[in-house]
């Protein structure tokens, strides 16, 4: 596997997302499908999968997908994690021989659980920051091996390819899911390397993205005096960890988050006739300055609940939406979106800052949650 | 009285072809060096007087005059150069401290100079400003770290008081007294046409300007002057002057001469009697004593307005301003080595504080670590020349920038430095009515707007250039600057990476 590199590399790219509100889970195929026909916006240096509803044997632990550089980086990796957490499972991430695909790190996943011990006297009680630093700390300290992803019952699966070789090579096909997400990459750099591909993921957030941040140098340290060092130099890593920074530890809507990150422009704020959305508006703007996100970008972010699609204030990438059945869809093209079932019952362009959020049904999810 | 052995500065050019004797520069002078003789009504200078100022130079009918910076006089010498004989020469006639006005001419390295903005290519589209709405709308005050809402969605966080600024460009602290009403009228009225802010220094608010009190800025400095309940309530902020740039560590001093009726009524001091600045607050002799002064002045303000610390940069500016954020400091303003002053000790101000941009680039990185950037504004002042000079500051981590200097230029100052003289010839820095009246407000206020119209434009042009719509993009995106001609150290304290990396 390539090294990382220590620079902000900028690519554009293709992404799609299908959820089955039901909660049904599906294999890869129809997500490959759609992403088969977005061949354009990729040149085969990354693509990647992320899938909720895979795991449910071990739903109530995180899983923890590792791609290390080498044997010895699993190695060091092993040495440390049961010092740092309650390793349920592990085993390697199954891959098949696929022509095109070479250069592979060793890919691992392991099934955690936070020590009671680990969170005594820390306030507030979450594990899930306790985690959260743990990551930081394995991308950071723990030489040759990074975290994939980490959330609950879901993985990321992503390297340097076209997204149906990077399919097959991970023998998604035998996976199930209700959710999944997938990107395709076009970075202006030579050498890709696998960690870059998209998506990111902190936890149960994960982010596919087209575009580029020219806000990146403010988020990047709005983030990071949160406590989330970026170490990957991606704008998809930062929204990802924007995410877990406002859903989860400042408690926001998923739709003010994303309104956070995408706010109104003054001149709209101030013809607002809604006295109390301006004071709200303003009020955001004022406080989350540093998590505005600036340039073009379009965004898919998948959650353990659905699915967010959301663009910058000007819709300078496309993203469109649509719903069939039980399905919604998001992808950049709605050719894609045609490509998986034909003519969806409803589509949309989604507009320039104004989110998309597909949940799952929440008896679905009760129901999803008890079976497990 | 002896002969002075002050080398005059300046060489005075008179083309006689030209020159109608019309007598235009006897008068514009204020320095007593253009005389017209009363009998044949001829013309000439007294060069040593002249202090370069170019009021005759600029206003003679024919464009007969020059006045031309004299070369070095005497045999060269690297070290004793004429400015070094000079000053050795005018405190072995006067024996006093030698007085100088504006900020430091010494040629200190500029690192706006040695910063280069980005700009989008390909990767991502440039923004046409023509097109889409540029925003250079910046709020000054203390940031909650996050918004929390009640079950019905309605927020509970409450934001604590804020300037609202429609360009993040405010004119610095310049008293009434050090400059003229007509100066100081000028720039309120430009401030608040403009949406932006001026700073009254520490003058109090003439009753005049009482009407923009909703733009100004009301200082509270060591001497307290013209400080009363209406002044506090007739305001948008209240700064406590701690130092500045040109003069970190001393007071300030008003000479009684320019203490006039007006003066005296708005500082509250007696008519003619010297206004002494005492080098320290002597209420602040530590941290918690600015503490209690800081939430002195809310409590006499209801907690309605932000209060803002302005700081000389010194060596350890950086524990300073992280102290003044953490005594409850709204706004943090921090004035530079080149920053000005309208009289100030040439010796300190030449040699005392450090640059503005190491400053900044070393304050706002702490307060980011110490995750306490956003409970504090950042202003950042010291000799901010152009557009691209506040688009690098507000990068490197500045909410906003003060300008002085540069709106007096735009309302005529020909950077004579001899503001401390009380005789400006552009009737900017004085209180002599015969010059004073030079100034029209009307037309200051014209300038002043026109001068922030034009930043502004291109600062909205630089901003689109980078792929932004909106300065809050810009504000610690030291990603968008690249340095050049800096050591490693330079670039690390500025964490900015060489222009190629």
């Amino acid at each position: 596997m390539h090294r990382l590199p220590d620079f902000k590399i900028p690519a554009a790219c293709g992404t799609a997302g299908i959820l089955d509100r039901t909660g049904r889970r599906f294999n890869s195929e129809d997500v490959v499908r759609a992403m088969s026909v977005m061949r354009e916006r990729g040149n085969g240096l990354g693509a990647g999968f992320v899938v909720y509803g895979i795991y449910p044997e071990h739903a109530e632990e995180y899983a923890l997908h590792i791609m290390a550089m080498d044997q010895a980086g699993l190695d060091r990796l092993r040495e440390y994690l049961p010092t740092a957490l309650e390793v349920v499972h592990d085993e390697e991430i199954p891959t098949r021989p696929t022509p095109t695909i070479h250069d592979e790190p060793v890919l691992w996943r392991f099934f955690v659980r936070v020590p009671e011990k680990r969170l005594v006297g820390v306030e507030p009680r979450d594990e899930r920051d306790y985690l959260v630093s743990t990551i930081m700390f394995i991308n950071q300290e723990v030489e040759g091996a990074y975290v994939a992803s980490s959330g609950k019952n879901m993985g990321v699966f992503k390297g340097v390819g076209y997204p149906e070789p990077i399919a097959e090579f991970y023998r998604l096909e035998e996976y199930l899911g209700h959710l999944w997400v997938s990107h395709t990459r076009f970075p202006t750099n030579t050498g890709g390397w696998w960690g870059g591909a998209h998506p990111f993921d902190v936890l149960e957030w994960s982010i596919v993205h087209n575009g580029e941040l020219s806000s990146y140098g403010v988020n990047k340290r709005y983030v990071e005096s949160n406590g989330y060092p970026c170490t990957l130099f991606t704008d998809s890593e930062v929204i990802s960890y924007m995410f877990d920074l406002l859903c989860r530890r400042h408690k926001l809507s998923i739709e003010m988050a994303c309104l956070a990150m995408a706010c109104p422009e003054w001149e709209d704020i101030d013809r607002e006739p809604d006295l109390t959305r301006k004071h709200l508006l303003t009020l955001m703007r004022q406080t989350y300055a540093g998590a505005l996100l600036n340039g073009p970008f379009a965004v898919i972010a998948g959650y353990d609940g659905g699915m967010v699609g959301f663009c910058d204030r000007l819709k300078l990438r496309p993203l469109a939406a649509a719903i069939k059945g039980d399905r919604s869809y998001l992808a950049s093209e709605e050719a894609a979106i045609w490509a998986v079932d034909g003519e969806p019952e409803e589509s949309w362009p989604i507009d320039a800052g104004k989110p998309v959020v597909f949940t799952l049904e929440e008896e679905k999810v009760a129901s999803l949650a008890h079976s497990c | 009285m002896p002969l002075s052995l002050i080398p005059a500065e300046f060489n005075v050019q008179r083309d006689a072809d030209l020159c109608i004797e019309c007598g235009v520069c006897t008068r514009q002078c204020a320095h007593g060096c253009q005389n017209i003789d009363p009998e044949d009504g001829s013309v000439s200078s007294d060069e040593k007087l002249c202090v370069g100022c170019q009021r005759c130079v600029t206003l003679c009918p024919t464009g007969a005059l020059q006045v031309v910076q004299r070369a070095e006089q005497g045999r060269y010498h690297a070290v004793w150069n004429t400015g070094a004989r000079r000053a050795i020469a005018r405190q072995a006639e006067s024996g006093g401290m030698l007085l100088t006005g504006m900020g430091a001419d010494k040629p200190f390295p500029l690192y706006w100079d040695r910063l280069f903005l980005n700009a989008s290519q390909v990767t991502n589209p440039s923004i046409d400003p023509l097109r889409e709405p540029m925003e250079l709308r910046t709020f000054l005050g203390a940031k909650p770290d996050k918004i929390e809402f009640d079950q019905q969605g309605k927020p509970l966080t409450k934001l604590s008081p804020q300037l609202e600024l429609e360009i993040p460009v405010i004119f610095s602290a310049m008293s009434y007294g050090s400059i003229s009403l007509s100066a100081a009228m000028s720039l309120a009225r430009a401030a608040a046409e403009s949406g932006t802010y001026f700073n009254t220094g520490e003058g109090g608010l003439h009753r005049s300007l009482a009407q923009y009190g909703s733009n100004a800025i009301v200082q509270v400095a060591s001497g307290r002057f013209g400080v009363t309940p209406a002044y506090l309530e007739n305001s948008a902020a209240v700064e406590i002057k701690i130092g500045q740039g040109a003069k970190p560590g001393i007071g300030g001093h008003l000479p009684g001469e320019k203490v006039s009726a007006d003066v005296s009524a708005t500082r509250m001091i007696p008519q003619g009697a010297d206004a002494i600045s005492p080098a320290p607050h002597h209420d602040i002799y530590s941290i918690e004593d600015l503490k209690q002064l800081i939430y002195a002045l809310k409590e006499a303000t209801g907690y309605s307005k932000p209060i803002s610390v302005k700081i000389a940069a010194v060596h350890n500016v950086v524990p300073i301003a992280s102290g003044a954020v953490r005594a409850g400091a709204d706004i943090v303003a921090m004035d530079g080595v080149r920053g000005g002053s309208g009289a100030t000790p040439t010796m300190i101000r030449d040699n005392v504080g450090i640059p503005i941009e190491l400053a900044l680039g070393a304050v706002d990185a702490q307060l980011r670590k110490d995750g306490i950037r956003h409970r504090a504004s950042l202003v950042v002042a010291g000799g901010f020349r152009n557009s691209a000079d506040v688009m690098k500051a507000i990068a490197l981590g500045a909410d906003a920038v003060y300008i002085g200097t540069a709106a007096l230029i735009g309302l005529g100052c020909h950077m004579c430095q001899k503001c401390y003289t009380g005789k400006c010839t552009w009737g900017i820095a004085t209180q002599d009515p015969y010059l004073t009246k030079r100034l029209n407000p009307e037309i200051g206020v014209r300038r002043l707007k026109n001068l922030l119209r034009a930043w502004g434009l291109e600062m909205k042009e630089m901003l689109g250039g980078m792929g932004m719509n909106s300065i809050d993009s810009l504000r610690g995106n030291r990603e968008m600057l690249r340095g050049i001609d800096m050591t490693e150290q330079e670039l690390e304290i500025l964490g900015v990476l060489p222009a190629g990396r």
